[in-house]
């Protein structure tokens, strides 16, 4: 059973890390993106092909797969998600389901439709006991990666020149912007990031969650989740959504299987009934 | 003036809202004579029908009311599943079952209505997608009653009224999908402009002021997201009645996107932009698949970027520019 | 006289801030009455609470006679409560005609009926018809409302809470951004509302104020400071000082 919960903690890590930089974009620009998913399929893409065709070590191929979303991110943000930003909600879940389409087919068409997979490093590989709980190894690098990742994301969040500003900028952008906050770059470099952590996430991801084309459709809901059930203010917020709904996939799936995923929706349509305004957009004073 | 005259001219300005242009008969008298026109077609009508018979619920609840959804797939599931267990197990009578369609959407539409009344388009965006995604996974985990992810099988349907016997050719098929369009168009029709249909859009343009103004807001937005949900379930039941076969495909997600991007082309908000963006969209996909069939999804995607990039309002001003052309065509020969 | 709209003890906290404060009020029958008050005394907060947009921290609203407190805006307007905006609020893709037979049509409990025509209805093609003629909208009833002069829209704004029918009428700054070419005109149709319509006027100008109201509360810091006929309230030393005396360096 610990077991069972320990593997729901390393999937609510990677869900976090998945989910944040689109919890913190939402927060920023008050911009649904629901292609998030797409820059994880490429940083999980990229890993899977440095590995197979480059013969990169697993190591190595995490940080590019990181600077890869990065940059494609950038590009992106400069040349098409830019003037999405005055537009209408509506607009703006249209124009990214269209990217993720474009996304999933493309990578179909590049890449075949087969399920993908990564040789993990033995030193990675198995899993030992300590008191009676199995561990596996490579569950217990990601939580310890992505744990680093969390707490020093909370660190530059809150004791940062670069986190005062985004926060700043997050409150009031128009105030901010009063203030001499150069906030397009600010956000800029924030979706960059956002879609950097997409990428390494997914690099991580793959042996967890699996990938082929339709990643970034099936795993839609679940950054959506991330991001509704711990708001778009803080870090710690998506942390401990993504902790919850890690551990009560994994646990449902275990316990109940033929119900499935519908504790999940059933959940997230839950706090939205309750809690329909405290979501996205933070309370306006 | 004296206030007689003005009544009369107040009259004659709430009339013109309502009535009939020539471009409009010409529209349905074209939709019926495309049995004759394109018999060899018939199967793509009918596709196209019922494709229409969705888009017009989704306008129903976004032109009409304002309700943005992305899970509109849920009634369209609900009603083809309905509609096929009922053929099934129950009678295989059309008509039967697509009542029985249209209320089971209905009642989850009501069911559902008090998830979307409240919260931001992003809430009710997330909450549509969320039911939808409930649906989805119900159906696929109560494979005995649905055949889950095989599908369900063993759907025989009577003939329509007793007299006329679906056919390979989608002659019946065709004909009684759009006869229930038609039926169910004039019913919205009627319903748009009366003074229902200018409540809701009052609650679209200004809640605040139709509160201020007696409307009860949630009442009638639960009323028109039933009526949608009914129509959407109409559009499933036909879906399942003219294929004889209900797949987990009717409550995917696609359904609910593409079903936004035909009203995206069609416009939202007058009723016939559900049909004519039911129809570009088909043939829009008839020819795409036919130089590249496993990439449609690509050139959907593709269209949805551009679309909200910029190329709506250039496809708008176009419409807009030929229909004024008809328009005054059409008062000209009025008169 | 008797009394039309009457709140009792009426509180509302935003947080910490006491935004009104034990507000007693009771505006009479066929009354016209001024409530002033330099910005943020609580006027537009009060308003809202009155009309059911705010729910009260405490204290009671009564509508003639009837405890109205609990009900729904619809439910207000329904037992005769009606009111402007301070800012528009408009029906943008309508024209004029279809915004008044809207208001004409819930009054007249149409607005569930899913299959009348609005034109077959001759009670609510009269009595739109009557709106408009009394408001001057007659002439431009088929034009989009967002597309109509600022005036227009004011005008338009209170010919919709008039379409109601109410025993009493809030008027929020009825005259707030309107240039001074379109004032007369909507001042005259504040002037030429029915007598046996009680009206509550929200306004900063004094002017207006001065020449519309017999009576005149003034809130300061959301509690009423003071209550009495024009004459009274500019010679009180307190209104002065709280309030004609600020408004003079304005």
């Amino acid at each position: 059973m610990l077991t069972i919960l320990f593997d729901g903690i390393a999937y609510g890590m990677v869900l976090f890390v998945l989910g944040c930089g689109l919890s913190v974009t939402m927060g920023l620009m008050n911009f649904v993106n629901l292609a998030h998913g797409a820059f994880a399929m490429l940083g999980g893409y990229v890993a899977v092909l440095a590995m197979q065709r480059l013969g990169l070590p697993f190591l190595a191929s995490l940080p590019l797969a990181f600077l890869s979303a990065a940059l494609v991110g950038i590009v992106l943000e400069r040349l098409i998600y830019r003037p999405m930003y005055a537009k209408s909600h509506l607009d703006q879940v249209m124009f990214s389901i269209g990217l993720v389409f474009m996304a999933v087919a493309g990578t179909d068409w590049l890449m075949g439709s087969t399920q993908q997979f990564i040789r993990l490093p033995v030193w990675l590989q198995g899993r030992f006991e300590i008191a009676g709980i199995g561990i596996g190894r490579y569950r217990l690098f990601v939580i310890a990666i992505c744990g680093l990742l969390a707490v020093s994301l909370q660190w530059g969040f809150t004791r940062t020149r670069f986190g005062s500003r985004l926060r700043a900028a997050v409150d009031d952008a128009r105030v901010a912007r009063g203030l001499g906050i150069p906030v397009n770059r600010l956000f800029a470099l924030t979706f960059a990031l956002g879609c950097g952590l997409a990428g390494l996430g997914g690099a991580l991801g793959v042996e967890l969650m699996g990938l082929d084309p339709t990643f970034p459709l099936k795993f839609m809901i679940y950054f959506l989740i991330v991001v509704t059930v711990g708001g778009t203010s803080s870090i710690t917020g998506p942390f401990f959504a993504a902790m919850l709904l890690g551990v009560a996939d994994v646990v449902g799936k275990y316990l109940v299987p033929q119900v499935g995923a519908f504790i999940i929706y059933a959940l997230m349509v839950g706090l939205l009934i309750t809690r329909p305004h405290g979501l996205f957009a933070r309370a306006r004073a | 003036m004296s206030a007689e005259s003005f009544e009369a001219r107040v009259r004659q300005a709430l009339y013109a809202g309502r009535r009939w242009h020539p471009v409009e008969i010409g529209f349905w008298i074209l939709a019926f004579a495309a049995f004759l026109l394109f018999p060899r077609h018939l199967l793509l009508l009918n596709e196209i029908t019922i494709l229409a018979l969705f888009a017009l619920s989704l306008d129903l609840i976004l032109g009409y009311a304002g309700i943005v959804s992305l899970g509109h797939a849920a009634f369209l599931g609900m009603g083809a599943y309905a509609a096929g267990i009922f053929a099934k197990y129950v009678t295989g009578d059309p008509l039967a079952g697509l009542f029985v369609g249209m209320a089971a959407a209905g009642l989850l539409g009501l069911l559902t209505s008090p998830l979307v009344l409240r919260g931001s388009d992003l809430t009710r965006l997330m909450v549509t997608l969320g039911v939808a995604l409930i649906l989805y996974e119900l159906a696929n985990s109560f494979g005995s009653l649905t055949g889950g992810a095989d599908g369900l099988q063993g759907v025989m349907m009577k003939p329509v009224l007793g007299q006329f016997e679906f056919d390979i050719f989608g002659r019946t098929a065709y004909l009684y999908s759009l006869s229930v369009l038609f039926l169910l168009f004039l019913i919205a029709r009627r319903v748009v402009h009366s003074p229902f249909g200018l409540s809701l859009r009052a609650v679209r343009d200004n809640p605040l002021r139709a509160s201020a103004s007696g409307v009860p807001n949630g009442r009638r937005l639960a009323a028109a997201y039933t009526l949608a949900a009914a129509y959407a379930g109409a559009a499933g039941a036909l879906l399942a009645q003219t294929t004889q076969f209900v797949s987990l495909d009717v409550l995917d997600f696609h359904r609910s996107a593409d079903l936004m991007l035909v009203l995206i082309i069609g416009g939202a908000g007058y009723l016939y932009g559900g049909l004519v963006g039911a129809i570009a969209f088909k043939l829009l996909q008839d020819a795409i698949s036919s130089f590249t069939p496993q990439y449609w999804m690509f050139w959907i995607g593709l269209f949805l970027v551009l679309f909200v990039l910029g190329g709506r309002e250039i496809i708008h001003g176009a419409v807009k520019t030929v229909a004024g052309r008809f328009a005054r065509f059409g008062r000209g020969g009025a008169r | 006289m008797s009394v039309a709209l009457q709140t009792f003890e009426l509180c509302k906290n935003f947080g910490g801030i006491t935004a009104t404060d034990h507000v007693d009020f009771s505006l009479a029958k066929g009354a016209r009455h001024a409530l002033i008050g330099p910005n943020g005394a609580g006027k537009t907060t009060f308003v809202n609470q009155l009309t059911g947009v705010l729910k009260p921290s405490s204290g009671r609203i009564a509508l003639m006679g009837e405890d109205i407190t609990r009900l729904s805006r619809e439910a207000r307007v329904k037992r005769g409560l009606a009111r402007t905006f301070q800012i528009n609020q408009l029906f943008g893709s309508m024209t004029p005609l279809e915004m008044i037979a809207l208001v004409t049509s819930e009054r007249l409990g149409r607005g569930s009926r899913p299959f009348r025509a609005l034109d077959l209805d001759a009670e609510l093609v009269g009595q739109t018809a009557e709106i408009l003629t009394r408001f001057r909208l007659d002439d431009m009833m088929d034009r989009t409302i967002a597309t109509l002069p600022y005036g227009k829209q004011r005008q338009i704004e209170i010919a919709a809470a008039f379409a109601a029918r109410p025993t009493v009428l809030l008027l929020d700054e009825p005259a707030a951004g309107v240039p001074e070419a379109e004032r007369r005109e909507l001042m005259q149709t504040v002037a030429e509302l029915p007598d046996d319509v009680s009206v509550l006027l929200i306004e900063h100008d004094m002017d207006l104020v001065f020449r519309f109201a017999t009576r005149i509360t003034v809130l300061v810091n959301g509690r009423v400071l003071a209550e009495g006929t024009p004459e009274e309230m500019a010679r009180d030393p307190a209104v002065r000082a709280a309030y004609l005396g600020e408004s003079a360096h304005v």
